[in-house]
């Protein structure tokens, strides 16, 4: 796709500007989305950057899968502007969603066909050369200690391990933004965990930046960027202490209660 | 983006597709016996109801088998383009169309990789249904196997791009069986696969004209003239045309701007 790249640092973020003049890995500014008649984000706004751990915290129906929706370009955004790195998902769709892995709500894996054909076919869609998808997969594989299990078919796989195929899938391309959909809706305790751990520890150690949605409170640190996202709208966006502290609340599960009560339907 | 990932790109969706493929033997036996049926059955039944005079291209009398062997290629390309279209709205709503559609690459370009990798599968269906035929003494001449090819993949094309674009439109699979019946029965039955034009204008002007509308019809005359080494430049121009209409409506249709899915609600949660 053609398109030309703006300068590092141009067309910054309104929200959360930042001292350092460093991009946004993913800025959204004055987003909206309707179905219809039915209006399910209005002026959202908010910016992650580069080695933040971003939490999209909202209740289903909040319009945190619109908002994925809208940043992979399933839909397209007709009101405001959503940047990855400075590039406008609109006039660059092709570079900014290089940049992005993504791990949807819904698994979306071919369970007839095995850990390692799942990650190559990945690695095709992104124009990878065999050799280099190689050495991604039996990287990303072997951090998840998945290796011996490239050559089963997912369908063996427990709901735990294709989940953590689909991280290691999302990795394979090497993003800089890393937008994970409720990733572990539906596993154990003991799941949850390890792929939690595993996602911080891939934004701390590659300075990535991640956008995790969920509905769950306790996977939001201390140390979290936090957006609550209610009906459509950003209720608070800031560092956890910071929102918690502007809610008036104790913990984050106060501040969110708060934050999302008497205004339901 | 290089063109050398635009290659590996259509060589990554072709292979999945040929993996599935492999995958679901049942698929295959069933796109193998649907024509054999007809060709078996159906054919040998009719045999002695119905004379084919001899039309363009053929150069003798034929039997009803040969008659229609083009026609039941059409309808293995037919189906298959129903059914990768199928898979598609199957894959949207399991989500792996959404692993397809975050590739970097343009959309326009993964659809018709998509669409490019249901027509191989077809071929191989073809050719398969072409070898059992000729055991059954239905035989083309030697440079009609290899000159139905450019033919098939074409044709393939124009039904797969006419499959993907009612994947477009249809929002869940329940509705797709409805499509089906509209679509792959009377395309197939208002052809010239079962009959030659000129027998249907003898019993209806309108049946006729609808027949010589449907693109279907084109495809089928293209892969009979191909078949006999022949080009039919009239078919080649209609299939031509309706490959691209279909193809750019599909294409429109999966367009995140301007298509259908924006206004698919689904579930937004």
């Amino acid at each position: 796709m053609p398109g030309t790249e703006p300068p590092p640092g141009a067309s910054p973020a309104s929200t959360g500007t930042r001292p350092d003049a460093e991009a946004p890995a993913l800025a959204v500014e004055g987003v909206g989305h309707r179905f219809g008649a039915a209006r399910v984000l209005e002026d959202v706004s908010f910016a992650i950057y580069p080695g933040e751990f971003a939490v999209l915290l909202g209740l289903n129906g909040a319009g945190k899968t619109t908002m994925f929706s809208l940043v992979t370009r399933f839909y397209d955004n007709r009101e405001g502007r959503i940047a990855i790195f400075g590039l406008d998902v609109r006039d660059n769709p092709s570079r900014a969603l290089a940049r992005i892995g993504v791990v949807f709500q819904q698994p979306a894996i071919d369970l007839d066909l095995s850990v390692i054909q799942n990650l190559r076919y990945h690695a095709s869609l992104h124009g990878m050369d065999r050799r280099t998808a190689r050495l991604r997969i039996e990287s990303e594989l072997a951090r998840l200690g998945m290796l011996e299990r490239a050559h089963e078919k997912v369908r063996q796989l427990s709901g735990g391990l294709r989940r953590r195929v689909e991280i290691a899938r999302a990795l394979v391309h090497e993003p800089r933004l890393l937008l994970l959909d409720e990733p572990t809706v539906g596993l154990d305790i003991e799941s949850r965990q390890a792929i939690v751990s595993h996602v911080r520890a891939l934004c701390d150690e590659r300075g990535m930046a991640v956008l995790w949605a969920t509905h769950l409170i306790d996977e939001v640190t201390p140390d979290d960027q936090v957006i609550v996202l209610h009906r459509g709208k950003v209720r608070a966006f800031g560092g956890c202490a910071e929102v918690v502290r502007d809610a008036g609340a104790a913990n984050v599960g106060e501040a969110f209660a708060r934050l999302t009560e008497g205004t339901r339907p | 983006m290089t063109p050398a990932q635009y290659l590996r790109c259509l060589e990554g969706i072709a292979w999945r597709e040929a993996l599935r493929f492999l995958h679901q033997r049942e698929r295959f036996v069933a796109a193998l016996v649907r024509p054999l049926v007809w060709l078996f059955i159906f054919a040998a039944g009719f045999r002695s109801v119905l004379g084919v005079s001899i039309i363009p291209p053929y150069e003798t009398y034929v039997l009803y088998e040969v008659y229609i062997t083009p026609g039941l290629i059409g309808m293995i390309q037919l189906f298959n383009g129903m059914q990768s279209s199928l898979a598609m709205v199957y894959d949207r709503e399991m989500g792996s169309m959404k692993t397809l559609l975050v590739s970097p690459l343009p959309r326009w370009y993964l659809l018709v990789c998509k669409l490019l990798a249901g027509v191989l599968v077809s071929v191989f269906q073809v050719y398969a249904f072409l070898l059992i035929a000729l055991l059954w003494e239905i035989e083309m001449p030697p440079v009609g196997y290899l000159a139905v090819l450019p033919a098939l993949l074409l044709s393939g094309l124009m039904l797969g791009a006419l499959g993907m674009l009612l994947s477009s439109a249809v929002r869940q699979l329940e509705n797709f069986a409805g499509v089906m019946n509209f679509v792959i029965f009377p395309m197939f039955f208002a052809s010239s696969t079962l009959y030659p034009l000129w027998k249907m204008k003898e019993s209806s002007v309108l049946l006729y004209n609808i027949c010589a509308f449907n693109p279907f019809t084109h495809a089928v005359e293209l892969i009979r003239f191909a078949l006999y080494g022949q080009l039919n430049v009239y078919s080649l121009v209609y299939v031509l045309g309706s490959t691209a209409l279909f193809l750019g409506l599909a294409i429109y249709g999966y367009n995140p701007s301007k298509g259908l899915i924006t206004r698919k609600a689904g579930a937004p949660a």
